[in-house]
């Protein structure tokens, strides 16, 4: 007997890669498990304090979730703000690049509705915002969500429409840049963002109104974070570890020598004299632009190091020497300090 | 975003080319980085606002 399946117009089915959010489970931390402050932990999501004068944060990668989640992103306030003024805000962030959003078609007739998800926990219930910003055309739409139960993992979603003015350019720049508020002054909470229109300060954080991170141990965790295309939010995509970090690694993978005891990552030497060695590394996925550097190395009959160039598929380190008069070279070593460090994020 | 806190900048010597005008080195939130020169790399283009604002200097090679 033939067996015809049609699909009806316009019930497509969104299947395959659908999640536009690198690490939303929290499973990639290159940069370690902990840290005080903002900035970078969790790969891909950026943390930012802004003009607080009381606040302490710690961030970690928690190894507790809702079920078939075995991380979150923890973010503590270990001390209070004690009045938050107009300009103060805590806020995180994960930056799209444009090239990877092409089809929401944005900027057209046919722009599409998007709609991202994710699991949070907080002592704090109350209203926090969210907004989608349009780094290319300078446009914004914003949301908010609520926390219902206290110390509860509860279930958001947001839909938004799609955007027929705002072009998102097809290039490896800040697409769309989704953040979260935790803590907002008065000058990002002022102004409507519920339809898209131009940037501005007031469109951050419309409609938040939580008072999280004026009490001391403030806590907030989230994980499970999806975007995606359409007006519903679907099951989690869940991607191996493997995969999810080499997606990580195209902005930003660090090199330890005490990920291999009994292997320290000697670079290959790839021209020498008599007071210069060079050797060439190349990163295990394309960059997404030539990253940055940093370095501790321990050197052999060397003194010092470096990098001569870098591009997006590799780096080469020299060392050198002023005393010696063979160089060895350069290796990172099995101790907590050695590593390179290349940083290419958005 | 973060303050980036950049408190010196000087352009890199490649040892091998000879080339003085790809790479700058500089101390980025307390850190010894090595950045390109290059459009879009997030620690370039902070250092060429704070040299367009007047906050920052590079430095000529050694």
């Amino acid at each position: 007997m033939a067996l015809t399946t049609v699909r009806p117009e316009g019930m497509g089915f969104n299947t395959g890669r659908r999640n536009l959010i690198i690490n939303g489970a929290m499973q990639v931390a290159q940069r370690g498990t902990s840290t005080t402050g903002g900035g970078f932990l969790v790969d891909r999501f950026e943390l930012n304090i802004n003009n607080t004068d009381n606040i302490a944060i710690t961030q970690s990668q928690d190894s507790s979730g809702p079920s078939g989640f075995a991380n979150s992103w923890k973010i503590l306030a270990t001390t209070a703000e004690s009045a938050v003024a107009a300009d103060e805000r805590v806020r995180f962030r994960q930056n799209i690049e444009g090239q990877n959003l092409q089809q929401f078609a944005f900027g057209t007739s046919a722009a599409k509705s998007m709609t991202l998800s994710f699991y949070v926990k907080s002592n704090k219930t109350g209203t926090y915002a969210v907004n989608l910003d349009q780094d290319d055309a300078s446009r914004i739409i914003g949301s908010t969500y609520t926390i219902s139960s206290a110390d509860t993992w509860e279930f958001k979603t947001i839909t938004v429409g799609g955007d027929t003015s705002g072009t998102i350019n097809d290039d490896n720049g800040a697409g769309l840049i989704v953040s979260w508020y935790l803590l907002a002054g008065s000058n990002y909470t002022g102004t409507n963002n519920t339809s898209y229109g131009a940037s501005a300060d007031g469109k951050q954080a419309y409609g938040h109104s939580t008072t999280w991170g004026q009490g001391t141990n403030d806590n907030f965790f989230i994980t499970g974070i999806q975007l995606e295309v359409g007006e519903n939010a679907s099951d989690f995509e869940h991607r191996s570890y493997a995969e999810e970090l080499a997606l990580c690694r195209r902005y930003f993978l660090r090199y330890y020598g005490n990920d291999s005891p009994s292997f320290p990552r000697w670079f290959n030497p790839a021209y020498a004299n008599n007071s210069y060695m060079g050797g060439q590394f190349t990163f295990p996925v394309q960059m997404r632009t030539s990253p940055s550097l940093t370095f501790s190395l321990t050197f052999q009959n060397a003194d010092n190091g470096g990098t001569g160039s870098v591009s997006r598929e590799g780096m080469i380190l020299f060392c050198q020497s002023t005393s010696a008069a063979v160089i060895s070279g350069a290796y990172i070593d099995n101790n907590s300090s050695d590593h390179v460090t290349a940083d290419a994020e958005l | 975003m973060n303050e980036m806190t950049i408190t010196s900048a000087q352009y890199a010597t490649d040892p091998l080319s000879g080339n003085t005008d790809r790479l700058i080195k500089a101390t980025i939130d307390g850190i010894e980085s090595w950045v390109p020169v290059e459009a879009g790399n997030r620690h370039y283009d902070e250092i060429m606002r704070q040299v367009a604002a007047g906050e920052l200097t590079i430095e000529d090679a050694d």
